[in-house]
């Protein structure tokens, strides 16, 4: 692989990474034939982002050599951040930036060509690895909203930076509101501060939701797409569904785009009475099982990943992370794989460390796809090469 | 068991301006503050626990200053005062949101826990609404703890003078804090004023001339003490620079009042909100 960055693209890129570090601690990168793929993780599986580079992005851009195939590698987040650490010096001295994948040493050789002939060659290690994939697809979402950047900055302004989740939801008259989430606890003597933004459909550019449908997911996490998002100066879309299925938020233009997928807590952790303050909660697809979840931690939510063994894809190796309890709805919508047996939970025992797949179809290529459907209830075998 | 009194209070004003500046400054001072609400006043107030190191804070504010509608009805006829204790930090964020408010509205609510919810409608480019409400919870305070929430009463000062720029002491009381923990305040009736900080190895004094002194209460009183004798105090060193980490904007009159060897008493009015901070001698 070998691309090459110029101009006011490297301080993008630079900033697609630091965006990309808020979620987890490594970086997939992986060079496709309509672009390079910046992709990472968080450790609990709840959130995955991914930036897609198109071939336009890149003065020239090289997937493979010749003859070869695309190394596929992983590296450590906060390697590849601390090249671009300081954004502002990337900005005013950084002319071009190399980047390329040295297979024989295991390298990945970022060269940043700055100005008055400078040149700051940085060498990382790298591991191959699979290609990491969420399974997705924004389109099987039945809501969606749609603001410029700007609007959702300003919409988040009023919260504390420390707040960890946030309810988005549909008020009555079709306003868009935020509030912060706290968890209940019966015990805590001092409460916090409630915050609540209201903001009218009119700043949006696509509202296709109804009243009273609410996601609460990590603010956090979104902070970072969208810290992006308004320095690039481009619209967001959040694509929900049931409390419990993971949210996407994207952002396009023509050179690039990104993802990021954000697990949101499942009706049974919403234990918070206010969500019903927004308007009378859909009685949807769910009849959530209080009974079934084995326990209350807040992160037994998570995201259906898939990894590839190799392109061909001959056999799809599900390797997933598992998280203790939760169980999906019972009486699942139409999309949900169909897991219906559930072990029985003991108590004092561990919980039982199977998968539950959360995503609803897969968006692997024909080509790539799993024989048949897969449930996916394989122990985690990450870390194997 | 919490102290609650009924709820039911209404205490509902619509403020035009208010400057978030004074919750910011009270936020840097203390965790915790009470909110003392009556007919014609605010008061934010500090009282002199050991936590806060013996400091002590009053903050008043004319309500006809600020708020262009006003009601309130405190526990009773006669004791028409409402206590809040809150956190601090909470109301200096709400209002953070307000500095581009049309409108504000501050109410006291019982929305699952007793809170003060303000209401900011914001100004925005287009035509469109945005409303932020914040819930902050807060404590009322029960009559029998009222007596320790009590303007405290300023004893005569020995030297009384005006301060100098605030944020020039500030930064040099920054710079003496990494060589020591106390410092001395020192001023005399010539308008000079000293700072001083005295370790093993070494002391350092920086001096303030010129700053003239306020005309005092009782003739008597300055008359016979001499001018250029200095009153002094010795005082944590934390303490006055947390208060003037809180002065953003240069107050429109700032005097300093000096009891030797008690207490240093700061009296400051910006604009139309009036500070009162006292810092104890250190034992």
């Amino acid at each position: 692989m070998k691309c090459l960055v110029t101009g006011g693209n490297v301080k993008v890129l630079g900033k697609a990474v630091h965006s990309l570090s808020r979620i987890g601690d490594e970086l997939y990168l992986e060079p496709l034939e309509d672009g390079l793929s910046l992709r990472t993780v968080n450790s609990s599986r709840s959130a995955y982002a991914c930036f897609l580079f198109a071939p336009l992005f890149f003065q020239q851009y090289q997937a493979a050599t010749p003859g070869q195939e695309a190394l596929r590698c992983k590296i450590l987040m906060k390697s590849f951040l601390a090249v671009f650490r300081s954004l502002a010096m990337v900005e005013k001295t950084v002319e071009r930036c190399c980047i390329s994948l040295n297979g024989r040493n295991s390298r990945l050789v970022v060269q940043l060509h700055c100005r008055y002939g400078v040149r700051k060659t940085h060498n990382l290690s790298f591991q191959e690895c699979e290609s990491l994939q969420a399974v997705f697809d924004p389109a099987l979402c039945s809501h969606v909203l749609r603001a410029p950047a700007r609007v959702l900055g300003e919409a988040v302004q009023p919260f504390p930076p420390t707040l960890a989740e946030v309810t988005l939801g549909i008020g009555s008259g079709r306003r868009v509101i935020l509030r912060s989430y706290q968890e209940e606890e019966a015990d805590r003597t001092v409460k916090a501060m409630v915050t609540e933004m209201s903001i009218g459909e009119e700043d949006f550019q696509q509202l296709q939701a109804q009243e009273g449908v609410a996601i609460t997911f990590c603010l956090k996490e979104f902070r970072g797409l969208l810290t992006f998002a308004e320095s690039a100066n481009l619209s967001l879309s959040i694509h929900f569904d049931v409390p419990g299925r993971p949210a996407i938020f994207a952002i396009k233009d023509s050179l690039l785009d990104g993802h990021f997928v954000l697990a949101t807590m499942s009706e049974s952790d919403l234990r918070s009475p206010e969500l019903h303050r927004l308007a009378p909660p859909l009685q949807a697809h769910s009849t959530p099982h209080l009974d079934d979840f084995a326990n209350d931690d807040i992160d037994s939510y998570m995201i259906a990943m898939e990894t590839t063994a190799d392109i061909e894809g001959s056999r799809a190796v599900p390797s997933v992370s598992f998280s203790p309890g939760h169980q999906p709805p019972a009486s699942p919508g139409p999309y949900s794989e169909d897991n219906d047996t559930e072990p029985s939970i003991e108590p004092g025992t561990p919980p039982p460390k199977k998968f539950r797949s959360l995503f609803f179809g897969s968006i692997l290529a024909p080509a790539h796809s799993p024989p048949g459907p897969s449930p996916v209830l394989a122990e985690d075998s990450e870390g194997e090469g | 068991m919490p102290h609650w009194a009924p709820v039911n209070l209404p205490a509902a004003f619509l403020l035009h301006s208010i400057t978030p500046g004074v919750s910011n400054m009270i936020a840097k001072l203390a965790k915790t503050c009470t909110l003392r609400i009556s007919p014609d006043k605010l008061n934010f107030i500090l009282s002199d626990k050991v936590a806060n190191g013996g400091v002590s804070m009053w903050c008043e504010l004319e309500q006809e200053n600020f708020f262009s509608e006003f009601q309130m009805e405190g526990v009773s006829a006669e004791n028409n005062e409402i206590y809040l204790e809150l956190t601090s930090e909470n109301l200096s964020r709400a209002l953070k949101t307000a500095q581009n408010a049309r409108a504000l509205k501050i109410k006291l609510t019982n929305k699952h826990f007793p809170c003060l919810t303000v209401s900011i409608e914001l100004l925005s480019v287009s035509n469109s609404s945005r409303v932020v409400t914040h819930d902050i919870p807060i404590r009322v305070i029960p009559r029998k703890l009222w007596k320790d929430l009590q303007e405290p009463t300023v004893p005569d000062a020995d030297v009384s003078i005006y301060l100098p720029v605030l944020k020039t002491m500030k930064s040099i009381v920054e710079k003496m804090k990494n060589i020591s923990n106390h410092l001395i305040i020192e001023a005399n009736l010539n308008g000079e004023l000293n700072l001083k900080i005295e370790t093993e190895l070494v002391c350092v004094t920086t001096h303030f001339k010129d700053l003239g002194n306020p005309p005092s209460a009782s003739e008597d009183a300055s008359q016979a003490r001499n001018p250029e004798q200095m009153a002094e105090v010795r005082i944590d060193i934390r303490r006055l620079l947390q208060f003037l980490a809180g002065q953003q904007v240069n107050p429109t009159k700032a005097v300093c009042n000096i009891m030797s060897n008690k207490i240093v008493h700061f009296d400051l009015l910006h604009e139309d909100v009036s500070l009162q901070y006292f810092i104890p001698a250190f034992s």
